[in-house]
Parts: structure tokens; sequence; C-alpha cells
């Protein structure tokens, strides 16, 4: 679950490096990049094994959630107050949040190359910038980015509880850290989606 | 003061329990509230009626009997006590509270308030020992520890097994528990040598015995009534992955 | 008295233990296998003992009330752990410890058993040691010790203020160790109803299981008592709630002799009473002594803030009378000081039935941090109790019901006065005279449990061998089960209006006012009709709702409230056919000028054990006379 995560964890920013790019006005550097991704061996293997990761992820937490529900099969009337980060409790709904606009995310371009859904593949650049000509599709995509920070904000953390790794001065400065990647990343992602919507 | 109590009944394993109300009238702040509940069952006894069934001892928050859940939180709303110490000057007058068991599967109810927390002890028979006969022990001081070694063993030893970690977890996960054994023996030499074996089988045995898992939330740290740490979850799994 | 045989061992003090080991008789390990041995308890003594049997390859059954063995009341005990080691260099060895336990006892223990305790202590430390038990230790990596009550040496092991529970874990986890191993089958949450002794011998129980109201029946070649102390006689006491004497009571109706009943210790330091309601008195840990100071107005009915008291204005009573040893004076010596100051009238608090135990010196002298590091949980556990800061203020505390030296008889080998009948622990007699000194507890139950038991045993079950497994079914058995049915029965069936907890309460109270830390033959004569009338009423008035075959907790407390009636009348006797003043047993009527306990040795130097005639006769009494050849009896004096 953890090494998976950290995998993801570590793919999100060269997404969004790319994705940055679809903010200059000639769509050439972008599309190379795609055509790049795209086409690149390596980026092949790459591809598959990320694939891989985000599906060992979502059923590796899939089967640990329903564990830990059969694990209570009687729940408090009282609730559950206990002082903990509050993001933690609904990894799995945002989690599955996450899950949807992937497939959505899927249908709008990856299925494209595939020739599943029309739309030109070589020009992923229109493809974005029509996108967010859509006022429905930019709330989803903002809603799906809000809900990925807060999953990201204890994914960081939990990441490296679960590695076994706490320490007393350097947990603190992982929560620090992934306060601000979780704020920063989901953030530049919508800064693109709204930049595109309202201002291009 | 006045007290509405909603507390969980039930007779015995198999039978289905729901809440019934008593109203307390003439609760002191002094009590404790265990002691609140004496009185209930006092009344209850002179009526003819059965009395709420709890478990408790030592009554000084050390044997880790007594835990019970009691508006949202184990042991109650105040931190690092067990139910034993819970004064009722932290409640206020009028106040509805709501007294359930521990839930989760390994933990099934017995009845009323008494769970069967048998699973713990699976878990300590299935490796939570350094294995060394009556009369084989070296001289103590042959075995040198690191005073700050031997400190943090102390910090994670002082668990007293009451359940309120997993009482508390989303998970009912077992995890700091199962960690504050480990770790208290992972950081003595004599525990060492059979690290890989301990961590092995107690982490089987929790898994077997239905223990949800952990997902890092801290609610077992806050709910701690000894206030043992969730650094010992990150060295019980860097001791997993070490016995691999 | 032939009854009597303590089969102390011959030869010089120091050799004893030693020879006995060599000489005892052994049972070798195949057969072991066919032993069965029964264990109640799972304390330090009780767990401790099942453990090392185990070890040994005996089959063994351990029982406890609880719902895990982890919970016995040893749990509780703070201070810390005593052991001859003489890491300090400061002249201890186990003739000191020896010497100091037999002067603490006020000569009343036997010799030959106290040097053994001593002689295993050394032993007990390096097995918690080995067991991963987290001592406290100084910074070179050794164990470190401090000082407790009574003695002038640095001897007592610790691990802050939850020794008890450390050692408690770590003997829970040998127990569970061979548990594992299938040498031991544990039974929790059974409590034992009866003795089965068949043809003279201890053959097994009758218990309930607490959860299902099942009566049971388990057999054994030998059984052993690990079942505590009787402290909870005074209802408010520093035991946990539950906490009682019936096994110990039921063997003692099968023929086991009772020793000294009314040597019961008052700890100086406990939390006071707050309130009627309260169900339990809180110890502070003696070991709190060696930085407090124990203190009290100089004038009376002061009820300034302690804090606003000046220095001269204070009276530091124990340093005063007991200047050699200060504060840190045995336990009875502190708790009769402290309530002749507050039966005074120089008490403190709302009740005046308190006194101060002040760490500002210590404080100022050693920092905050150091008092924290020793004492940080006792300070908080205080806190959470009272809401006052013991770092701020000084803790108010009070003597309370704490640990009984007296005990089911037993003779070197630890067996009781029924054959294969075994007592370790604080269920037995043997060890602290009419006193214990702090932290000799843990030592002496482990000592037991661990070291001595199960060399002793073999002794008696050597002969044992060809005795196959004791079937369940024999005459004894069916008549022991039938006796214990029909007991709950009887206690179900009163129907009367009042609960078992407030008679409880009531026979605290009787035995508190008259057969505490000071007694009278006045007094004691009044508790015999008191607890007698209590007797009558709770046999007529008492309820307890539901039935006997379901978890009824009224019912569990029911019994041990009756026996502790039939305990307390025995206790009381003893108190006062002993006409003498002796560590805790305080008689008013003999004590010296200046106030101190007036020992009568010419008369009183033997162990009193009692013998049950039968319902309703008066017990027999047996004198064991104590032999000191290695001491010589003196004025016990801390001055």
């Amino acid at each position: 679950m953890a090494l998976a995560g950290i995998f993801l964890l570590l793919f999100l920013p060269v997404h969004l490096g790319i994705n940055l790019m679809l903010l200059k006005t000639d769509p050439k550097p972008f599309n190379n990049v795609a055509h790049f991704m795209a086409t690149f061996p390596l980026i092949k293997i790459f591809e598959v094994v990320l694939l891989g990761t985000i599906l060992i992820h979502i059923f590796y937490g899939i089967w640990v959630q329903i564990q830990n529900w059969l694990a209570r099969p009687v729940g408090y009337v009282s609730g559950n107050k206990a002082e903990t980060s509050f993001f933690s409790k609904f990894m799995i709904w945002t989690g599955a949040t996450i899950l949807t606009f992937l497939i959505l995310h899927f249908f709008n371009f990856y299925f494209i190359r595939l020739g599943l859904v029309p739309g030109n593949p070589e020009d992923f650049y229109s493809v974005a910038h029509s996108l967010f000509k859509i006022p429905a599709y930019n709330y989803i995509y903002l809603i799906c980015f809000v809900l990925l920070g807060f999953h990201l904000y204890h994914a960081f953390y939990s990441a490296f509880q679960t590695l076994g790794l706490n320490h007393r001065i350097w947990t603190p400065l992982v929560k620090v850290i992934a306060l601000i990647y979780a704020i920063v990343l989901p953030a530049g992602f919508a800064l693109i989606s709204v930049t595109l919507w309202l201002f291009r | 003061m006045k007290l509405i109590l909603k507390i969980w009944r039930q007779k015995n394993s198999k039978s289905k329990g729901s809440f019934v109300t008593y109203i307390m009238d003439d609760v002191s702040p002094e009590m404790s509230f265990l002691e609140m509940l004496d009185a209930l069952n006092k009344k209850l006894v002179e009526a003819d009626k059965d009395p709420v069934a709890f478990d408790h001892d030592c009554r000084e928050g050390i044997c880790g009997s007594c835990g019970m859940y009691i508006n949202g939180h184990p042991h109650g709303p105040v931190p690092a006590i067990t139910t034993c110490h819970l004064s009722m000057r932290y409640f206020k007058d009028g106040e509805t509270i709501w007294i359930e068991p521990w839930r989760a599967k390994p933990f099934p109810v017995i009845k009323d308030l008494i769970v069967d927390r048998s699973a713990f002890d699976k878990i300590q028979i299935a490796g939570g020992f350094i294995s060394v006969n009556a009369g084989a022990a070296p001289e103590a001081n042959s075995i040198l520890v690191q005073k700050k070694k031997s400190d943090d063993a102390f910090d994670s030893s002082i668990c007293i097994g009451c359940g309120a970690c997993v009482a508390a977890c989303k998970n009912a996960s077992a995890m700091l528990f199962v960690s504050a054994k480990i770790s208290q023996f992972a950081r003595l030499p004599q525990g060492r040598i059979e690290a890989r074996e301990r961590v092995r089988a107690m982490v089987k045995k929790m898994d077997e015995v239905g223990f949800g898992n952990c997902s890092n939330t801290g609610a077992c740290e806050a709910e701690c009534p000894k206030q043992i740490k969730i650094k010992n979850i990150a060295l019980l799994n860097r001791e997993f992955y070490k016995a691999f | 008295m032939a009854k009597l045989n303590s089969k102390i061992p011959d030869g010089p003090l120091a050799q004893k233990w030693t020879k006995y080991k060599a000489s005892v008789k052994l049972v070798n390990p195949a057969n072991k296998k066919k032993l069965d041995i029964i264990v109640v308890g799972t304390g330090l003594a009780g767990a401790g003992a099942a453990s090392s049997l185990g070890e040994l390859g005996y089959n063994v059954k351990c029982f406890c009330y609880q719902d895990s063995p982890r919970r016995a009341h040893s749990v509780a005990a703070q201070g810390g752990i005593n052991a001859a080691k003489n890491y300090q260099n400061d002249g201890d060895s186990t003739y000191r410890l020896f010497y100091d336990m037999i002067k603490g006892g006020d000569y009343r223990a036997r010799e030959a058993n106290v040097y053994r305790a001593a002689e295993v202590s050394n032993d007990v430390i390096d097995h918690f040691t080995a067991l991963g038990v987290p001592f406290a230790r100084d910074y070179g990596g050794t164990l470190d010790t401090r000082s407790f009550g009574g003695v002038q040496v640095s001897r007592t092991f610790y691990a802050k203020g939850q020794t008890g529970q450390q050692c408690l874990l770590g003997t829970y986890s040998s127990l569970n160790r061979q548990i594992k191993k299938g040498n031991v089958k544990m039974f929790p949450r059974r409590e034992m109803l009866d003795l089965v002794v068949i043809d003279g011998k201890a053959r097994g129980i009758i218990a309930r299981n607490l959860i299902t109201g099942e009566i049971e029946r388990h057999s054994a070649h030998a059984v052993v008592l690990a079942t505590g102390g009787y402290g909870t006689i005074y209802y408010l006491s520093t035991l946990a709630v539950n906490s009682n004497a019936s096994a110990a009571w039921k063997a003692h109706k099968k023929g086991a002799f009772f020793a000294n009943p009314s040597f019961v210790q008052i700890h100086p330091t406990s939390v006071p009473q707050l309130n009627e309601f309260q169900s339990k008195l809180t110890l502070m840990s003696e070991s709190l002594r060696n930085d407090g100071r124990m203190w009290v107005p100089k004038t009376k009915g002061d009820k300034r803030p302690a804090n606003d008291i000046p220095e001269e204005e204070r009276d530091y009573y124990l340093e005063r009378r007991y200047p050699a040893f200060g504060n840190l004076v045995p336990r009875d010596v502190a708790s009769r000081a402290t309530k002749e100051r507050c039966d005074a009238g120089f008490g403190v608090g709302k009740t005046g039935l308190a006194v101060n135990l002040d760490f500002r010196d210590s404080i100022n002298k050693q920092g905050k941090k150091a008092i924290e590091d020793k004492y940080g949980n006792l300070f908080e556990m205080y806190k959470t109790i009272t809401g006052v800061d013991p770092y701020e203020e000084p803790m108010r505390i009070y003597p309370a019901g704490h640990y009984t030296m007296g005990g089911l008889w037993v003779d070197y080998e630890l067996m009781t006065t029924i054959p294969g009948l075994y007592a370790i622990g604080e269920a037995n007699f043997s060890d602290h005279g009419a006193n214990r000194l702090g932290a000799s507890s843990l030592m002496q139950a482990s000592g037991d449990g661990y070291f001595i038991l199960p060399n002793t045993i073999s002794n008696y079950l050597a002969d044992e061998i060809r005795v196959p497994k004791i079937s369940t079914t024999s005459p004894e058995f069916e008549k022991t089960e039938k006796t214990a049915v029909e007991r709950l029965n009887n206690l179900i069936s009163i129907k009367g209006k009042q609960t078992a907890s407030s008679f409880h309460k009531r026979l605290g109270k009787i035995m508190w006012d008259y057969c505490g830390m000071v007694r009278n033959e006045e007094g004691l004569r009044k508790a015999l009709v008191l607890i007698n009338d209590l007797k009558d009423e709770f046999w007529k008035d008492l309820n307890v709702p539901g039935t006997i075959n379901e978890l009824n907790i009224e019912l569990e407390k029911a019994g041990r409230v009756a026996d502790f009636f039939e305990l307390t009348e025995l206790l009381v006797h003893d108190a006062l056919d002993r006409k003498e003043s002796c560590g805790a047993h305080f008689r008013e009527e003999y004590q010296t000028p200046d106030g101190e306990a007036q020992r009568n040795d010419e008369q009183f130097a033997y162990v009193a054990a009692w013998e049950y005639a039968g319902e309703g006769k008066p017990h027999i009494l047996h004198k064991e006379e104590l032999k000191f050849e290695e001491v010589e009896m003196k004025v016990r004096s801390y001055k």
C-alpha cells in the first residue's frame, strides 16, 4: 500500500510538470511531450508499471478496507470522537473519488489514444483546452483535486509510518512537507484548469 | 447532579442487546465513573433487578480490566486515564451519557459492558516473551542496556492491555497493543535474540484473530490511557520487514 | 504440638537451602509429564510457579478470576523489589536483607524461611532482567536501586512507580510461553469454590466458570494456592476490589491451618478517602518517602493552606520521633505515628484524617526533573484523583489497609497442613512476621513461585508418581461440588433487600474501627459482637438477583463477603489472643511509656496457627514456637 502510494506520490509532480505546459499559448511543447510519452518504449514500460501500481493500490486498498469493516461488525451509537487527523478517516472515500476521476480522465485521453473514444490523439493540447471550457468539467475537476489533496495529506505521512520511518525530528518535518505537497500539487492542477477555463 | 445514562444491556453473548435509559438523580462530582455505576447497581439490586455488568478490579488505573466506551471515547472524554480514574466532575449536570462496550469482532460482548479480550492473550501467547527458563538467567548486570534504550523500552512496556486502542480505532486494529510489546523487546538486547520469530508470530496471530489493519489515523495514540505512542507501530513495521 | 512440623532442615542457617536442594527427592522428566498440578492465582507467585513448573515439564492447570492472568493484583505494586545484590557497595548482603526482614517483622517470622527468601532474591532479579523487565538503569547501563522504609541500604530495584506491573508482565510472558508449549493450560474467569481432599490429600478444586456459571471439577496430584491476601476485609483498602480470601478460607475449612490472621499491614501513604461512595483507596508508593517529608501543622486545627504554613510551624513528626530513620521508618511505625497525630487533632484537610507528604525541599534540591523521573506516574495519578498538583502543593495522605502478613500456615516446603496443598506468595504467612518491609512482597512472591516451590514440590510428588490421573467422579468430588452449589443456592435464595457490597462496607468499618492500626480488648470484644450481628443480618437480608447459571456479579461478591464474615471473626480472635504489641499488631494495653509497641517474647514468640474445628465451634490454636538461632531478639528501635 505504502510503496505503491509513494510511487504514485512521485509520479504526480511529473504529471503536473507536463500539464503546466498547457499554460503556454504554443501547443507544440505539450503535444511533443505527449507524443514522446505515447511512443517512447521506456515510457511504455513505465506506463504498465504505473497502471499496475494504481491497480495494486486500489485493490489492496479495497481489500484492507473490507477487512477493516469486518473487524467492527457493530458500530458505536455515540460515534467516534477520538482526536485524529481528520482526513485519515475518509481515505477510502477520497480514494474512490479519485478513482472516479481517473476513469473520466482515461475516457478523455488514454481511450482516445487507444481509439476507443473519438478525438485527435496527436493534439491533446486542443482536447484539454476544449475540455476546460466546459464549466461542469471544471467543477468536477476542482472537487476531485480538493479531495485528492485530502487523500495526499494523510497518504504522505502515512506511507512513512507504514514503512517504519518514524523519528522524533523527521516525522514532524514529514508532516509539514505533506501539508505543502498536499496543497501545492492539487493547487497546481487546479491553477491550470481555472486558467484555461476563465482566462483563455 | 442529575445524569441520564444510556447503557448497553445484553444478557449474554447470544442474545440481542439494546440501550436502556437510567436516570441518576444523586450523583456526586466526587465519585469516579465506576462508583457512579456502583451506585446505579446498588439501586438495581435493591429493586431486585439485574445490575449492569462491567469489568473492573484494581480501580487505580493499572490492571486494565475496566473499559467502556463513553460518549464517543474509550474510557471517556478525558485523555490519558482509565475509566476507573474518570471523575464525575468532568460531566455536566443534566448530561446524557452513552455507555457502550468495546466494539470489535475479536472482542465479542459477554454481558452488558463486559467483552471477551482473550484475543489479546492469544497474541501474547504467540510470541510476547523472551525464552528463558527460571534459573538460566545470567547475572543481571552482565546485560548492560543503554539508559535511553531502557527508558524507551519502559515507555512501551506500560501498556495495560485494556483494549482502548482497538475500541478507538475505526478499523478495530490492535497494532498499538502489539507494537508496545514488540517495541519493548526490540529495544533490549535480551529481546533481540528472538526478535524475528516474535514479530512474525505475533503479527500472524493478530491477523488471524480478526483485528483490522492500521491506517495510521492515530486514534489509538489519542485514546490510550497510558499514552503509548504510535512510533511503536513504526518500529513494529520495521521489525516486521526485517523479519522477512 | 505434634500437628505442626515446620520441617526446617538441619545445619547452619546459610546452608539450609543449599543442603535441602541437594537432598530433596526428585521426579524424573518422564514422570513429570504424568503429574498434574493446579495453580490458583496468576500473580507473581502463581504465574511464576505455573511457568516454572511448566518449564520443568509438569502438567499445569492455572486459574484466575480475572479475564486475563495479566491483571492479577501484583500488577499494582509500585515501589520496587528488593534483592541483596549490593550493587551500591553500601554493605548489603543476604544476611543483612534477612536481618532487616526479621527485625522489620518484629521477630515473628521463621528464620529459615526468611533467610531463604533473601537468598533467592538475587536470582529473581537476574530472571526478571533476562525476561526483559525494564528496570531503571544508570547511564553506564547497569541497574539502579533506591532505598525503602526500614532499612539503611539501597537495595530496591524499580521501574518508575510501576515495578509490580513490569514484574507481573514479565511473569505473564513466561507463563504465556508455557501456555504456547502446552505445558500450562490457562483457565481465566474461574473462581475456586472449594478444595477437594481425598484420603487426606489435596486432589483438586471445584471452580465456577464466571461467564456461564458452570460448575467445574478439576483434579490434580497437588494444588497450589497463590490467591493473595485478604486486605479487602476493610472494604476500603489498596487492594483490587475483587481481591478476596475465599480460596484460602475454603482450604482452611478443609484442614489447612490459618496463621497469624491478625497481622495486617496498614500502609502509611495512601490517598485519603474523599467521599462516602468511595470503593477503593489508591496507594502512593512508599518510595515517595525517600524524597517526601511527612508533616502536620504544630497548631491544632490550623486550616491554612500547606504552603502558607512557615517552616517553624511545621511538625515533621517522623523526623522528630525517629531521628535515625526519619521518614523511612517501617510502615507500621509510620502509620501509627500518623494516626496518633490525626487523633490528637493535628490532621489536615476537610476530615482531619490526612497529613502532608511534602516534596518542596527535594524539588528545590534536586530539581523538578529528577523528581519527575523517579515518581512521574505517581504524581500524575495523584493529580488525576485529587485534582491537586503535588509539584506545587504537598500530597495529602493517610494510612490504608494494604497487605496481610498472616495467611495459610506452611512449612519450610511451603506446604500447608493438608498434604499436597501448597500456599505461596501473600497467601501464606511465612516470611514477613508481624510487619512486612517495603519492596519485599514482590521479592517473596517471585521467589516462592519461581525458585522455591518448584524445588520443594518434587519432594511430595516423588511419592505420587504411581498415582494415576485423579478421577473427578469420586464421591469426594461429588460431595464437594454439591456443598459448593448448595451454598450458592443458599445465597441466592435469601431474597432480602440489601446488596453484598453494603454489608461488606459495614463489615469493613467495624474492622477498621476496632481491628485496624490500633486494637484493644474492649474494642475487639465489641467487634466480635458487631460482626456476628451483621453476619446474621447478612444471611437474612441479602439480595442476589439472577441465577447461579449465568454471569452474576452479585453472586460472586456475596460468596466472598460471606467468607469475610468467617475470616474476620477468626482475625479478631487472633488479635484478642495475642496479648502483646508486635509489628502491625498494636494493642493499646501493651505499649512503652513513649507509645512504642511492647513485645512479649516470653509468652508470644510463636506463630499462632488456627485449626478449623467445625461450624460454630471455636478454632483450635496451635503454636509454632519461633526459635531464633541466628539473631537475638531485640527491641525494634528506629530512633
